[in-house]
């Protein structure tokens, strides 16, 4: 591995410092390596919460013939949808700062996959930015078929991309595909609903409407795939599938998408969009709990062998972690301050 | 899929036509030397106007309203679109690090993985949660939460280069960890936190890189000014922001001249192969300081080596700059075995040198005329600054040329090879393609980047000469925020 390496001061080892930072070297509790992998999963789910609905949004986008209702979409989604990419920067990081083996064979083992998917999330970022440059009726155009394409391959891509993280064999399959469609529809959902809560009827009326499909859509994707899986038995998960933690998530999934869609015709858009903000919240933890106690299962990789060691994980702990609540606090402040509808905040059309 | 490697083979064999397929390591070294080339242009971007935001802000909320708030709806626009550039950019090259390096992540993951994951945490966040509000909350939150939003942007920009150089200063002079054996490969294990990231490299490095956007930035922000004052003289905001420009200019640059002396003999003592790659120096022996190069012939343009440049050069000055002592020899490239592209190295030194001395002349030019306050009388001043413009990110980006080339042949000096590092279980084919399509899209983004710009610039053109604007050409819209400060208050 090590090439020859000239002898001189820049051997680190040598150079180490006899007194490192105050930084114990044991994990400083037990389960720590544990509680980064729930962390990085959490991280995940905050992605696919926030960023989700904004999916949701630029699919639902396509619905929309009216230049009006077109810019009420777009301002719905403008001031949140960078802080909630950032999500994903976080996951990664947070993948490869507590398990960098793992990082290194999920993404090197899915290139083309990880690579299309950070493309799509690219042009769904820069199509809205350009399209409001010029008045022309044939660029918004473009740049909206843009927007429409960005916003439906990035969750496909990511989806199918933690899918073969799961189920996978570092090849990609059936069940990771179907990932990537249930991540669609859960984005649909939670986008309905979070564009309920920014607007007014009758849009708001026709969205409460697509929402509920969406959720029923969400729901025969998650059983579709656990047929797929006890046919398809990729590396013995039909064990997994029949554990109480398993079981009590899935039941939970129905029981959220069904109160969901109860509270949408009650017309309580702001809980109904939390309770699929639940949904995915309840997703991650189903990988995280279909992953354990492996963090890579294509290469039987464990969350103990995969952590870093007890200075590194104990030192992102102590900075990380304090930090991490402090950004919960930020975005409660970011969604306070643009909390109402669209209409009525009039940073809108 | 052919079969790549015949590809490769084949093409040799004919010597003539250039291979279909790269190599993987040489395409994956082309598609992350791309990327962040590009990237790094926005994360700059963002570094260097944040605090010219936070000035204009603060200026405009408690101060002349007036003048300020066109400035600072102008430059806030422009930050908008370069953010989101940064990010859209960013991600893929965060990700590259797991699809073509995944033997750089894993060895070196445990030193870089906690301040990667710090820079998301710590200074993605807060510049992303409070651009939204900067751009959008104008009116719907307090003045006083405007103008520490600013603040809080910049901060989220000046940690984010303190994280990721963190990163890039370990792999120049890698501390505080030890090698070991982990799931059947050698990996950095962290040992000493304070060592490893606080390493002797990172304090040069914050400097010179915050130094640099800043200077690029001021550039930009004079050249932009020259071109409003060309066309207007009369227009006092962007006088201003020409002043404003200048002052900053005629700290920075001549800072950066000093400050970049002492860093290249920092860098000669931890790194003799990456100085003596700077100044083309091959035996061991008394370095000559060539101030100026130029090639006697082609070869010496991909070959520099003294007897083939025409140079003014100072005997001895190399030894003089690297140790203070005029005879100590310095460390010449053919000590080793295996040396960086020597030329790619040489010329972009040269390159960002030249460009900084030309900013040093800008600035006391600017600074003299603003002291006899005739900013605006002289056209070749204006047309000078204006072509300037863009030269402080060129020198910036070249600077990182002679930083991450003049590291070769490692990723980790001394500690993991780029060849090494590499993902061995990427195709020609895949690494190829990707490649492309980096091009191609980046190409595009930097095309669609200009061009919003050109429209900024020309909306405020026709509100600067006092004519109305062209609703063809702009519209107060909601992404790029809905400017209540013109008309609300």
């Amino acid at each position: 591995m090590r090439g020859v390496a000239e002898a001189s001061a820049l051997d680190g080892s040598a150079a180490a410092s006899p007194t490192p930072l105050l930084v114990p070297d044991e994990y400083l509790f037990d389960g720590l390596p544990e509680f980064w992998f729930a962390l990085v999963l959490g991280t995940l789910a905050a992605y696919v919460a926030l960023d989700g609905f904004d999916f949701g949004v630029g699919m639902w986008y396509a619905t929309r013939d009216d230049e009006h209702d077109r810019e009420q979409f777009l301002a719905a989604f403008g001031p949140v949808w960078d802080a909630n990419e950032v999500w994903l920067v976080a996951f990664g990081t947070t993948l490869l700062g507590a398990f960098p083996a793992a990082y290194a064979a999920l993404l090197s083992e899915h290139y083309l996959l990880a690579l299309g998917a950070v493309a799509a999330l690219l042009f769904r970022g820069v199509a809205p930015e350009l399209r409001e440059q010029r008045e022309d009726q044939r660029w918004r155009r473009a740049c909206d078929r843009l927007f429409v394409a960005g916003s439906t391959l990035s969750p496909l891509l990511l989806g199918t991309l933690v899918g073969s993280w799961v189920f996978g064999t570092g090849t990609l399959s059936l069940p990771a595909i179907l990932t990537g469609v249930g991540l669609i529809a859960l984005s649909l959902t939670t986008g309905a609903a979070y564009l309920a809560v920014k607007t007014a009827a009758p849009l708001r009326d026709e969205l409460t409407r697509y929402g509920q499909f969406a959720t029923a859509g969400y729901l025969a994707g998650v059983v579709v795939l656990l047929a797929v899986l006890f046919a398809l038995d990729p590396r013995g998960i039909t064990t997994d599938l029949l554990s109480a933690p398993v079981l009590a998530i899935v039941l939970g999934s129905v029981g959220l998408g069904v109160g969901g869609v109860a509270l949408a015709r009650r017309e309580r858009h702001r809980e109904w969009f939390a309770s699929t903000l639940g949904l995915a919240v309840l997703l991650g933890l189903l990988v995280a709990v279909l992953l354990y106690p492996e963090v890579y299962p294509a290469t039987g990789l464990t969350v103990t062998d995969a952590a870093v060691s007890p200075i590194a994980l104990n030192l992102m702990t102590i900075l990380g972690l304090p930090v991490l609540v402090l950004v919960g606090g930020y975005f409660v402040y970011l969604y306070s301050v643009f909390g109402g509808t669209v209409e009525s905040e009039g940073y809108g059309g | 899929m052919p079969e790549p490697g015949a590809l490769l083979v084949a093409a040799d064999a004919a010597g003539t036509t250039l291979p279909v397929f790269l190599d993987p390591e040489l395409a994956s070294r082309m598609q992350f030397g791309w990327t962040i080339s590009v990237h790094i242009l926005f994360a700059a971007l963002s570094i260097g106007l944040a605090p010219f935001i936070v000035y204009f802000t603060y200026r405009e909320v408690y101060g002349d309203a007036e003048r300020y708030t066109h400035l600072r709806e102008f430059w806030l626009k422009i930050f908008a679109v370069g953010f989101v550039m940064g990010t859209v950019t960013g991600i893929p090259m965060s990700f590259q690090f797991g699809t073509n390096w995944p033997r750089f992540a894993e060895v070196s993951g445990e030193l870089i993985g906690g301040p990667l994951a710090f820079e998301a945490k710590m200074a993605f966040f807060l510049e992303a949660v409070f651009l939204g509000v900067l751009l959008f909350g104008k009116g719907r939150v307090s003045d006083r939460q405007y103008v520490l939003s600013s603040v809080l942007v910049g901060v989220g920009a000046w940690l984010s280069g303190f994280w990721i150089l963190v990163v890039n200063a370990w792999m120049q002079t890698p501390r505080g960890y030890e090698l070991v054996q982990r799931n059947g490969m050698e990996v950095a294990q962290l040992t000493d936190p304070a060592a490893a990231f606080l390493n002797p490299r990172f304090p040069w490095m914050y400097v010179h890189m915050m130094n640099a956007s800043v200077i690029a930035v001021a550039l930009v922000v004079a050249g932009v000014s020259a071109f409003f004052l060309w066309r207007e003289r009369e227009s006092d905001a962007w006088l201003s922001a020409l002043r404003v420009a200048v002052v900053i200019l005629l700290i920075t640059a001549p800072f950066q001249a000093v400050h970049g002396d002492a860093y290249g003999r920092h860098v000669e003592e931890t790194q003799p192969q990456k100085f003596a790659a700077m100044e083309a120096h091959y035996e061991t022996g008394s370095a000559d300081l060539h101030l100026f190069a130029i090639p006697k012939e082609p070869s010496a343009i991909t070959d520099p080596r003294a007897d083939n440049l025409w140079t003014i050069s100072l005997p001895g000055l190399g030894s003089y700059l690297a140790a203070g002592d005029f005879d100590e020899p310095v460390q010449g490239l053919n000590e080793y075995e295996e040396n960086p592209p020597v030329a790619i190295v040489f010329w972009s030194f040269r390159f960002m040198v030249g460009l900084g001395f030309l900013f040093i002349g800008l600035a006391l030019w600017g600074g003299i005329l603003a002291w006899r306050r005739s900013l605006t009388d002289s056209d070749r001043y204006l047309q000078a600054t204006m072509l300037a413009s863009p030269l402080g990110f060129a020198a910036l980006v070249t600077g990182w040329y002679v930083t991450e080339i003049g590291r070769q042949p490692w990723v980790v000096q001394g500690v993991l090879r780029t060849e090494n590092a590499v993902s061995t279980g990427l195709t020609s084919g895949q690494a190829t393609a990707t490649l492309v399509g980096f091009v191609v899209l980046y190409v595009l983004l930097i095309g669609a980047f200009l061009y919003v710009v050109k429209l900024i610039v020309e909306t405020e053109l026709s509100r600067v000469e006092g004519r109305e604007t062209d609703p063809s050409v702009w519209r107060r819209v909601p992404i790029l925020g809905r400017v209540a400060g013109g008309e609300a208050e």
